[in-house]
């Protein structure tokens, strides 16, 4: 059908078969992609209503500060930039050093915003903030580890990925993997700015 | 004993009969859309068979003639439903209290594993399993729960409403006549349900006076004790085998339903931060009116 | 560690009392012998088949068969196929429950012969099975084979996510049967509304199992909605438009689109409730704040385009079939997608009808109230659309078509019910009677179930190349028209008179009568399932007489007719192009059918892969350990879950190629066979003497 190309990313060469093959997977993985966001739209939505469900336990504004969620959006977001180097990489020079180089940072920065959320999150659970206090931190501890598992798996994947590339090199197989792993970190960005907005800012409001 | 009336096309009560008519009113409606489709569908099939020798145009496959009729006909049906929908539902929210003469009874509802306690906060007494209220006047009920999520129904007098824990529902019904009723729990909540259901007893006005003399002098009196009975998981046919806890009581306390519908037993503070006091509603309970999302209901109740 | 200690870390919370017998034989009663007898005796069936399909399996030397052309496959075809046998495996389960739900019934005036828990698992696993382990693989199975073929493709998009989409459903509907035999399972009901599921009232591992059910299933209709959708917008043949895709298409990726945005919804509820129940989170609980509506909202988020996912399929079976037995193109077809898709937007925005009664104001039920019957519009449109597709047709009444007809004329029944039901006032009297279990059970057998049925009449012969007897095919289908109608409609009557559902036992005389012809009913549906077991052996039996190979038996107007039946692995020698919606009718009248390619290619094809199957086994085990809390189980299966996933992206080999030798060997010897074949005349569509090669209509002038 279309022979549209997805930008943005060398897939080999003009005849490579295994274009269509990426331009459909990732096709593919936008759907998943969108999928993925109802869940944490019927999340963000659970968390909105569950706001005053606070029972006796503290309130979003007791509970909340903003210098953790600050610390984790920094790394995020400074992973998001390394990825996108891994990924011109690839592109540009199809230099396997460099590139695995790149995911490894990313894979770093990505595991010190898990150690960090973690970090808070037990804060919370030893002042008695854990999730069987309310249905108001029921609904912070869904949200908030159901983003960090996500970041957990792309950790998993970004060593996947990085192993793929220094074993195999640079074909559809991993460049269509390497580009669907960094719509998801991206997506994963996405998702935090609005746990950011929702959770930690709209508790300072 | 009889068995109770359970039959809303043959209705006791102002709500109810209103029902029946909607009812037969869409049937009617309805019976055009169904009944031609009904003859035409072996009629088609029969007249264009394969063995037959009717017309045969396997390329027709569009008339703008038709097509108006095909989305004209359901649109049409659709707009009259529609305005008999809009009407009926707004004229018989459950909510709003009826359009009848008479001094309302108030009576408060508390759904339990699997039994209905009803509280008269007038007249300081409850029962169990059995509603009395006199003929005429407007029945005004308010339900919760104080367990799982269920469903309050006496078919001849009208339609049934959710009762659940922490939350007040409302119904208003009334009956035309002196009867008795069948009512019942019709939301699945356990081995008991099947048999969750009680007696509605409609009397004359003198009747009625008379039961509430003879229960608020005759009953057992209310107690935490007989609380904790009831809101064990039991029908009542078990909760008084072998027991004469009775099931009629008298110095109910006024606050029973809005202590019940507030758990202050587990939460001190729950005026100040719980759901339960977000609603300004005005009445005799504070709490929350049931609504769809759980939030409060519209101040414009 | 004691031994003791450890025993219990290996058990979780399974005990003796599992067991199916235990309780009859620790406590002897009436009751519990009955009781305990049938739990028995079922699972003892349920032990008895599996170990005989192994057996048969180990004797007949088929397990390498079993392991490389089923299991690890990724074809299409062979996935379609084994989704339509789970879902006739689960029927006659959820088949044989009916029956013992409306015997109990029957029998029910002051008490049945049931256990009330035990009638509670019936209803449950009732719903449960035939939404999620028997509709929705069947339509899934359908979609899958048929699909592809007619967009003239050579597979799905995504042929190992297809695989893993059936080994997710296969491994919720083990654990529905893993549940006969270690008891018990939730009693809460297909809809699993808390806080009744939560572990206040219900601290058994029962609400457990449908959890996790539901979730596989869940997470696999996910996996296959987005395949399908891919499918359709990347993998059409050159020429097809979306103005000339089949109907059956066109209904396909709306169902898909659906699927991708009405199972999330679902995913987060049971997720939720998961959560209150093992960890203790208060989403859903009575205390802390909790709020059971919020479930009631999102279940129902998900449930009602759940409707419209199992009858759209059916739909768009429908207008391929009347349009294939009426020899005539169909009537509106730019009505129908338009109407397929109004019917897909408006399902998202009437879910509130299913609690009318939990208190919200009259103008939102109201307004929910009339979107409700606004679906009645394109659904009506529809109707017409397929009486005017007969009209002026040469009709032949096959068995697809005696289920057509049957279709038509009980879901506009059904449909009248509904807009009773969607007015708020009505909605107050019947909800939660069995009128409303008579309502959807109308819409759900002959909307989705007989749509099922017609395809799986239709498309038969072309998967197996060889047809159906005809005979015992309508005998079934006038079983199950007038089976349903015993058993439901005198259900509606007794919905009227006050019987709410799920009830084990009623205590008004009057209902027996109707009780009575609703077991005689589900006895009829019984038969029919017999007669349609009955019909596969015959037609096994008589398979070389009733052989189609040449591939077209019933004049067929869309690409699947164009190819063998059984098709080829690579569906087609040569990828078709069209140049018109009924591609294979125009090319049969323009004289263009079964020409020799000018050249070959070879093919490639997506290779077998592990990963489905080992899936399969782990997801049960998983879900099995998180059952009976079982930690030691589901830390395991995680590992080879997570193992398999990674080690599968190490895999290189992902592709196998049919030398172009291979095809043209096979496409030639077909193409003779159709020239030998001698070309049947539309009488004789149904007897033995149809090869596959119609004297078609498309040549007979208006």
């Amino acid at each position: 059908m279309s022979q549209a190309r997805h930008p943005g990313l060398k897939l080999g060469h003009e005849h490579d078969p295994g274009s269509g093959e990426v331009e459909a997977l990732v096709f593919g993985f936008w759907i998943f992609m969108m999928s993925d966001l109802l869940i944490f739209g019927c999340v963000f939505a659970t968390y909105v209503v569950m706001l005053p469900q606070v029972a006796d336990g503290p309130s979003a504004a007791e509970l909340f500060h903003l210098r953790g969620p600050l610390i984790e959006t920094t790394l995020l977001l400074a992973s998001s930039v390394t990825i996108g180097f891994a990924l011109l990489e690839t592109k540009h020079r199809a230099d396997k050093r460099r590139t695995t180089l790149w995911l490894a940072v990313t894979f770093l920065l990505g595991a010190g915003f898990l150690f960090s959320s973690t970090h808070s999150l037990l804060g919370h659970l030893e002042n008695g903030a854990g999730p069987s206090r309310s249905a108001f931190l029921s609904a912070y501890w869904l949200l908030v580890p159901l983003h960090a598992l996500h970041v957990a798996i792309g950790c998993l994947w970004i060593a996947v990925a990085a192993a793929q590339v220094r074993i195999r090199g640079f074909d559809w197989v991993t460049t269509g993997g390497l580009l669907r792993l960094s719509i998801y970190w991206h997506f994963l960005d996405i998702v935090w700015i609005g746990i950011l907005s929702v959770v930690y800012l709209g508790a300072m409001i | 004993m009889d068995s109770p009336d359970v039959n809303f096309l043959d209705p006791e009560g102002y709500v109810a009969q209103q029902q029946r008519v909607h009812f037969w009113r869409i049937v009617a409606l309805m019976g055009l859309v169904v009944g031609p489709i009904l003859v035409l569908t072996p009629l088609i099939a029969y007249r264009y068979r394969f063995s037959g020798n009717s017309t045969y145009t396997p390329d027709w496959h569009f008339s703008w003639i038709w097509e108006a009729a095909i989305w004209g006909g359901p649109i049409v049906i659709v707009t009259i439903l529609s305005y008999f929908l809009w009407q009926n539902t707004t004229a018989l929210d459950p909510f709003e209290p009826l359009p009848i003469d008479g001094e309302p009874v108030r009576v408060q509802i508390v759904g339990y594993d699997w039994k209905w306690l009803f509280i008269y906060p007038d007249h300081g007494i409850a029962t169990l399993d059995e509603l009395v209220f006199p003929e005429g006047r407007p029945l005004n009920l308010e339900l919760t729960s104080e367990t799982v999520m269920q469903s309050f129904h006496i078919p001849v007098l009208g339609g049934q409403v959710y009762a659940m824990e922490g939350m007040i529902s409302k119904l208003h019904l009334a009956a035309d006549r002196p009867g008795v009723f069948r009512g019942r729990n019709t939301q699945y909540n356990g081995h008991g349900f099947h048999r969750q259901q009680f007696v509605a007893r409609a009397l004359p006005e003198t009747a009625f006076s008379a039961w509430l003399d003879t229960t608020s002098t005759d009953a057992r009196p209310w107690s935490d004790a007989v609380h904790d009975r009831i809101a064990e998981r039991s029908t009542l046919q078990e909760m008084t085998e072998g027991d004469d806890t009775g099931a009629a009581f008298r110095d109910v306390p006024g606050d029973l339903f809005s202590g019940i519908v507030g758990p202050m037993d587990r939460d001190p503070d729950w005026r100040s931060r719980d759901r339960r006091d977000a609603s300004v509603e005005a009445g005799p309970a504070d709490g929350p009116v049931a609504t769809a999302t759980g939030q409060a209901a519209d101040p414009a109740r | 560690m004691s031994l003791t200690d450890f025993i219990d870390a290996l058990t979780g919370r399974m005990t003796l009392e599992a067991l199916p017998f235990w309780k009859m034989v620790q406590n002897p009663t009436p009751e519990n012998i009955v009781n305990g007898a049938i739990a028995t005796g079922v699972a003892a069936i349920l032990v008895l088949a599996a170990i005989a399909v192994l057996a048969l399996l180990t004797y007949f030397r088929l397990w390498r068969t079993v392991w490389f052309d089923w299991l690890t496959t990724v074809d299409h075809k062979k996935i379609g196929i084994m989704y339509i046998v789970l879902s006739f495996v689960m029927m006659l389960r959820g088949v044989v429950e009916a029956n013992f739900m409306r015997a109990n019934q029957a029998v029910g005036f002051d008490g049945g012969f049931l256990s009330a828990d035990h009638f509670g698992e019936l209803f449950t696993t009732h719903g449960t099975i035939m939404i999620f382990f028997v509709a929705m693989p069947f339509l899934s199975g359908v979609i899958n084979y048929v699909l592809p073929l007619q967009i003239g493709a050579r597979d799905m998009s995504f042929p190992v996510t297809n695989a893993i989409g059936l080994a997710l459903t296969a491994s919720g509907a083990m654990l529905v049967m893993a549940s006969l035999l270690f008891l018990p399972f939730s009693i809460g009901g297909w809809t699993g509304y808390p806080p009744f599921t939560g572990k206040e009232y219900s601290p058994d591992v029962g609400p457990n199992y449908w959890i996790w059910a539901v979730t596989l299933s869940g997470l696999g209709t996910t996996l296959t909605g987005i395949n399908v959708a891919c499918t359709v917008y990347k993998k059409r043949c050159p020429g097809m438009d979306f103005w000339k895709m089949p109907m059956f298409v066109w209904a396909s990726v709306t169902t898909a689109i659906l699927m991708i945005f009405a199972l999330p919804p679902l995913t987060v509820a049971t997720a939720m409730l998961a959560l209150d129940r093992y960890l203790d989170f208060h989403f859903f609980t009575t205390d802390a704040g909790g709020i059971p509506m919020l479930y009631a909202n999102l279940f129902w988020l998900f449930g009602h385009p759940e409707v419209y996912i199992l009858v759209l399929p059916a739909f768009g079976v429908w207008s391929e079939v009347f349009a294939t037995f009426s020899g005539k193109t169909l009537y509106a077809y730019r009505t129908l997608v338009w109407a397929t898709l109004s019917i897909a937007v408006i399902s998202f925005l009437v879910w509130v009808h299913h609690f009318f009664t939990m208190g919200q104001s009259a103008g939102m039920n109201a307004v929910f109230g009339i979107a409700t019957m606004l679906v009645g519009v394109p659904t009506g449109v529809k109707i017409y659309d397929w009486l005017l597709t007969m009209y002026r047709g040469r009709v032949r009444i096959t068995t697809p078509m005696v289920y057509a007809l049957g279709f038509v004329m009980l879901f506009v029944i059904g449909g009248a019910s509904g807009i009773l039901l969607a007015n708020p006032t009505i909605d107050y009297q019947v909800h939660n009677s069995v009128f409303l279990v008579a309502h959807f059970h109308n819409m759900v057998i002959p909307g989705t179930l007989f749509g099922m049925l017609g395809a799986y009449s239709f498309w038969f012969p072309k998967a197996f190349g060889f047809m159906l007897d005809d005979w015992w095919g309508k005998l079934g289908a006038s079983l199950w028209i007038v089976g349903f109608m015993l058993a439901f409609f005198p259900l509606y009557a007794v919905g009227l008179l006050g019987l709410p559902r799920r009830s084990v036992a009623y205590s008004e005389a009057a209902y027996t009568p109707y009780t009575v012809v609703a077991m005689l009913g589900a006895l009829v549906v019984l038969a029919a399932l017999g007669a349609m077991f009955w019909q596969l052996y015959v037609s096994i039996r008589n398979r070389d007489a009733l052989n189609v190979y040449a591939g077209d038996p019933w004049d067929g107007r869309t690409l699947e007719w164009s190819i063998s039946s059984p098709p080829p692995v690579y569906n087609f020698a040569v990828g078709p192009e069209v140049f018109a919606r009924d591609a294979f009718w125009e090319e049969k009248r323009a004289g263009h059918a079964y020409q020799i390619p000018d050249q070959w290619e070879d093919i490639e094809l997506p290779a077998n892969s592990w990963l489905a199957p080992i899936l399969f086994f782990s997801s049960f085990t998983l879900t099995f350990g998180l059952v009976w809390h079982m930690w030691w189980l589901v830390i395991l299966s995680l590992l080879v879950v997570v193992g398999a996933l990674v080690a599968r992206s190490f895999v290189i080999d992902r592709e196998r190629t049919i030398p172009a030798d291979v095809v043209r060997e096979e496409h030639l010897r077909w193409l003779k066979a159709v020239r030998e074949a001698p070309s049947a005349p539309r009488e004789l569509e149904v007897a033995p003497g149809n090869w596959g090669r119609p004297q078609s209509e498309a040549g007979v002038p208006e």
